[in-house]
């Protein structure tokens, strides 16, 4: 029970735990500042360039230039949602009102236990991915963890006990269920390309997806229509424009976090971020190849410790355009209409994804037939 | 026209035939009928000086044949009018019967001009820091009737600009359109012969005569009357501009002649006091010492707060005590000349509740034969009409000696007045309790038991009868401190506690009401708002057998001398 | 009645009905404008550039000889819309050689900023060309006291500016030099 071995590998678990939560709250952080950047630039603002660190401001040419990159800024606005004061409104729910933000943020923080972000040659020259937990099962836990956020939106909503958030919980409930189901079934065509007889490969394993993907093509040039469907509904999931449902500043002021204010707000803040870094970094595992070089082209770098890194480094810079490619697409479209967004759920993305599934499941059958 | 039986005439005023008085000159006579004349010198309780020229005007009379005296006719039957070729001054020209007048033509337009042009040759430019400007004659003047710029590039005579005339008049020499009113004035209506032009052509100065000054008691009326900024108020001078005085119509408190005066304040804050015309009282002077008396409204010693035993307390809180004190006791109620007609009819009612001793002193003062009579209250004619007293006050309070020596009196009212000025002894005031109503402290406010802040006359509505019986009416200039009621209020209030079941209000109108109803009253049938601007004349037959100490003055002759006459 | 006309709209091809190509258009726009020069500017280091005529805060100005303009003739005070300007008027002692015809100055000149509205009125009714609505724009305090300028920050904002009159140094020449008696 107490085997030193045992010990020294849970401390490491956690150890690497934390190390991951740090990495993705980092990038959540960060995200936000992007967020800022980008729009402004879009906008020809200039974006945040006030915050500085005492005497970092001084070093010449480089100080500056953090300074006008705005470095320090989600520093800044992390300990003002610190130090704000904390305020309970009188009319909440007090246990939900205060479940809820832990309730937002603990799934998108999950999910990531089960991603990989890389891959580690051992001695044997074997292949080991680099995450916390290699699940077999991998994208069918993220699929049920990351839904259960939708719960924290719904708590922050009803027990606000206030109308704007009230409408922005139910408006996300209804957008997130109707867009798990286009979600779950452009998936489906994947897990049956990725396991096909002979690869000894598993559907479900995130692991094997990227592999499958390693010197061959990647799943979206497979599979343009399945990446498609998935992006959208992963837009959809995330909340983030054009389906900000929940939010929507324009007719519900703040939506499900209009009664919120100060940490709690600032919680909901990050799992937001937190849900695109995680989405962002699933998008790239299924459909752009996890962190191998390019379609039909074998990884360039060597198999050792550089590899690895090499590697990593690759993976985090396609989910860093994916997060640019969310914020780049906020600050393009405007929002849909709640109409909309249910019309284009059910009777567009679902009809869509059902025909895309049909489509593979026959063509799969066929290349099967064929190549026995 | 000579034979004497008609007192009007028809003159053709600008080629329409209008009736006018006779023997009036054209000024007023254009003015009766709309048309201004623009003048300097004329003023119409002056003499005819005739030497500023802005009102000249072409005039022409009917011709007739110089040998026949026949009138001449023209092709269509009219008498010819025989037009004089120059233009003549307006207000040297009485008129005549048949008289043509034009007082817009070519030829007075281009006259105006011109003698616009050269008032304004020396004149400086000075309108953003005179006193005058917004009520300036020149200015308004040289808006209708100047022609817009000057001609005049040549250097301007530069004059003193502070010349002392006298304690109150200060004098520019530069803005002096020589028109000579106040030389005229002081000539005229005062008597005090002290100025006079000096030097020739454009250096001509206005000054006084070598060893005199400008320093009798009406010498602020040649602030009034000169058009220009010239003559200037030592006191006002500089203090606040016109146009943003608001303007209110009162009278004059110093004495029974009661001068018609304008209260000039802004924001609360009386600047000034003017004479306003009444040819009646006080045609267009007053006193200096009567426009001083504004300043009693912010003075030092006057009673802002309503007191108990020395201590503070609200207003209501101290008449409620009086009542307390006055219920069922021996009440003397000592009463004010300076004090309303209304307040005074009050104070009657007061005393008749309360079955009190009425008691009432008079001021008196040197007549200087103008507007300072001798009695130096405003309504001492007021107290007898209200029925407050029948009998003429004497300068100090004798019966009241007498009364408080016999200890018929436990309770005092005193509006105003000083029992220790008025030949009481403070010994005799021993156990007896005080109540004071009056706007300024004096020795016997310091003893009061009860102390009641009142208004000054700029900060209430009433009426004074002055020394010719005329009813004239003031108007609230300016609000009261905070906190204070009107004597009006605070007597009804008084009223209202002690009298079980009577209704009273303490609107003037029910108050002329009621002082209508009482017998032999001559205010008989007369409401407030009947009282017009400029005074209502009241048969005061009644109280002629009263010795009223006013001497002959200025629109007044005592009143048995009259009779005599008759 | 007004008469409606439905016009006939060109139906969408498929490629717009899917509606990605419009997108596409849509963020290369916005892809473009990233590289475009920035149009704002870092206010407080930065400041934009002050048009002529620009109305910011009313100051009272001197002459170039240094003397206070400003006569105290009210008229500010008097055309203020919100009635910002409070004047106590005072009279120049006798004895100042250099301010010998004026006479009257500003005891006290009191500016409400809270009540200003930057309307310019006071300028232009100013007949001694003593208050002038400069470049100044940025006007803050912690109370509303502070908010309230005085005739000695009016004369501290205003400085001096030209003068084309010198009407009280004409004066003074005529004085000096005089007409024949």
């Amino acid at each position: 029970m107490f085997d030193p071995d045992f010990i020294f590998m849970i401390g490491l678990k956690v150890f690497f735990a934390f190390l991951m939560i740090g990495a993705v709250m980092t990038m959540a952080g960060y995200s936000v500042l992007a967020e800022r950047k980008v729009s402004a630039w879009m906008q020809g603002r200039v974006g945040p360039n006030r915050t500085v660190l005492p005497l970092v401001g001084y070093i010449p040419f480089f100080g500056r230039f953090l300074k006008g990159l705005g470095i320090f800024q989600p520093l800044a606005d992390g300990l003002k949602f610190l130090f704000k004061e904390e305020i309970i409104p009188g009319h909440v729910n007090k246990f939900y009102y205060n479940l809820a933000p832990i309730v937002a943020l603990v799934p998108a923080l999950t999910t990531m236990t089960v991603l990989p972000f890389g891959e580690f040659f051992n001695s044997d020259g074997e292949s080991v991915p680099l995450m916390l937990a290699n699940l077999e099962v991998g994208i069918l836990f993220i699929l049920a963890v990351s839904s259960l956020g939708v719960y924290g939106i719904v708590l922050a909503g009803w027990s606000s006990n206030s109308k704007y958030p009230f409408l922005g919980g139910i408006r996300s409930s209804a957008q997130m269920i109707s867009y798990e189901l286009a979600m779950g079934l452009s998936l489906l065509p994947i897990f049956l390309w990725v396991s096909q007889p002979g690869s000894g490969l598993l559907g479900l394993s995130l692991v094997d997806i990227v592999q499958s993907q390693s010197n061959s093509a990647w799943l979206f040039l497979v599979q343009p229509l399945s990446a498609l469907i998935f992006l959208i509904a992963l837009f959809a999931e995330t909340n983030r424009l054009p389906f900000d449902m929940p939010e929507s500043e324009t007719d519900l002021v703040g939506g499900f976090h209009t009664e919120y204010g100060g940490f709690k707000f600032g919680i909901f803040f990050v799992a937001e971020y937190a849900h695109i870094v995680v989405g962002s970094a699933i998008f790239t595992l299924i459909f752009l190849g996890g962190w191998h070089f390019l379609p039909w082209i074998a990884d360039p770098w060597p198999a050792n410790w550089i590899g690895t890194i090499i590697g990593i480094a690759w993976f985090l810079a396609k989910t860093l355009f994916l997060i640019f490619f969310f914020i780049w697409i906020r600050w393009t479209l405007p929002r849909f209409r709640y109409d909309q967004v249910m019309n284009l759920g059910w009777t567009k993305l679902l009809p869509l994804a059902l025909l895309n599934l049909l489509f593979y499941v026959l063509l799969v059958t066929w290349l099967d037939q064929s190549s026995l | 026209m000579k034979n004497g039986k008609s007192s009007s005439v028809v003159i053709n005023l600008d080629g329409q035939d209008v009736e006018v008085p006779a023997g009036i000159n054209l000024v007023e006579a254009a003015s009766l009928h709309g048309t201004e004349v623009p003048h300097y010198c004329y003023h119409p309780k002056l003499s005819v000086a005739g030497n500023c020229r802005m009102c000249l005007v072409e005039m022409g009379t009917p011709m007739r044949d110089r040998a026949t005296g026949e009138a001449i006719l023209d092709e269509h039957g009219k008498q010819k009018i025989g037009w004089i070729p120059k233009p003549v001054i307006g207000c040297g020209t009485n008129v005549s019967q048949g008289m043509h007048v034009k007082t817009s033509s070519p030829m007075v337009k281009d006259s105006r001009e011109g003698i616009m042009e050269f008032l304004l040759v020396n004149h400086p430019l000075d309108c953003p820091i005179c006193d005058q400007a917004g009520e300036c004659r020149l200015q308004e003047f040289a808006t209708d009737y100047g022609r817009g710029y000057s001609r005049y590039v040549e250097r301007k005579n530069v004059k003193p600009k502070r010349t002392r005339l006298g304690p109150r008049v200060t004098l520019d020499d530069e803005r002096c359109i020589l028109c000579s009113r106040c030389i005229r004035f002081c000539q005229e209506v005062v008597d005090d012969d002290v100025l006079g032009f000096v030097d020739r052509g454009s250096f001509s100065t206005l000054t006084c005569f070598p060893g005199k000054e400008l320093s009798n008691n009406y010498s602020l009326n040649t602030v009034d009357l000169c058009p220009v900024g010239a003559l200037t108020s030592t006191d006002f001078r500089f203090k606040m501009r016109v146009w943003f005085l608001k303007e209110s119509s009162s009278i004059c408190t110093e004495s029974s002649a009661g001068s018609n005066i304008t209260v000039s304040s802004r924001e609360g804050v009386i600047h000034r006091i003017t004479p306003r015309r009444n040819d009646e009282v006080n045609d267009s002077w007053m006193s200096d010492s009567g426009r001083e008396l504004y300043k009693n409204v912010t003075s030092e010693d006057r009673l802002m707060k309503a007191k108990v035993d020395q201590e503070e307390c609200t207003l209501s809180h101290a008449i409620e005590t009086v009542k307390d004190t006055v219920d069922g006791k021996k009440l003397g109620i000592v009463g004010s000349c300076h004090s309303s007609l209304e307040e005074q009819f009050l104070l009657n009612k007061l005393a008749k509740i309360t079955k009190a001793k009425k008691f009432l002193r008079g001021h008196f003062g040197e007549d200087d034969g103008i507007l300072v009579s001798s009695d130096r209250t405003p309504n001492l004619r007021g107290s007898l009409v209200s029925g407050f007293s029948s009998r003429y006050p004497t300068d100090n309070l004798e019966s009241l000696s007498k009364s408080l020596d016999k200890n018929e009196l436990d309770v005092l009212l005193v509006i105003g007045e000083d029992l220790l000025a008025s030949g009481i002894d403070l010994n005799q005031l021993n156990g007896v309790t005080l109540i004071f109503a009056g706007t300024h402290q004096n020795e016997t406010s310091k003893l009061a038991k009860i102390l009641i802040p009142t208004l000054t006359s700029f900060e209430k509505t009433g009426c004074f009868i002055n020394r010719n019986f005329r009813v004239q009416s003031f108007k609230q200039a300016i609000p009261g401190p905070a906190g204070l009621l009107p004597d009006l209020q605070i007597l009804s209030a008084l009223i209202k506690s002690l009298e079980k079941d009577g209704i009273h209000r303490p609107d003037l109108s029910s108050i002329w009401k009621e002082m209508g109803k009482s017998s032999g009253s001559p205010l008989k049938g007369i409401s407030f708002s009947d009282v017009p601007e400029d005074g209502l004349l009241i048969d005061g037959s009644k109280w002629s057998h009263l010795e009223f100490v006013e001497k002959k003055a200025l629109n007044y002759t005592p009143a048995r001398k009259a009779q005599k006459s008759k | 009645m007004a008469k409606t006309v439905v016009l006939e709209r060109k139906p969408l091809s498929l490629s717009e009905r899917t509606y990605l190509p419009q997108i596409a258009t849509g963020l290369k726009t916005t892809f473009s404008n990233m590289f475009k020069e920035k149009v704002t500017l870092q206010y407080p280091e930065e400041k934009p550039a002050i048009p002529k005529n620009y109305r910011g805060i009313p100051t009272l100005v001197k002459d170039p000889n240094g003397r206070e303009k400003c006569v105290s003739c009210q008229l500010c005070e008097f055309v203020c819309p919100p009635k910002a300007i409070r004047i106590t008027p005072g009279s120049v002692p006798e004895g100042e050689t250099d301010r010998a015809h004026v006479e009257k100055a500003p005891q006290e000149f009191e500016i409400n900023m809270l009540r200003c509205i930057y309307c310019g009125y006071c300028q232009e009714v100013c007949p001694e060309e003593a208050i002038f609505l400069q470049d100044e724009y940025s006007s803050s305090g912690y109370s509303r006291e502070e908010m309230i300028n005085n005739k000695e920050k009016l004369y501290e904002l205003g400085g001096t500016l030209p003068d084309a009159h010198y009407k009280w140094d004409k004066k003074k020449n005529e004085e000096d030099l005089g007409n024949d008696h």
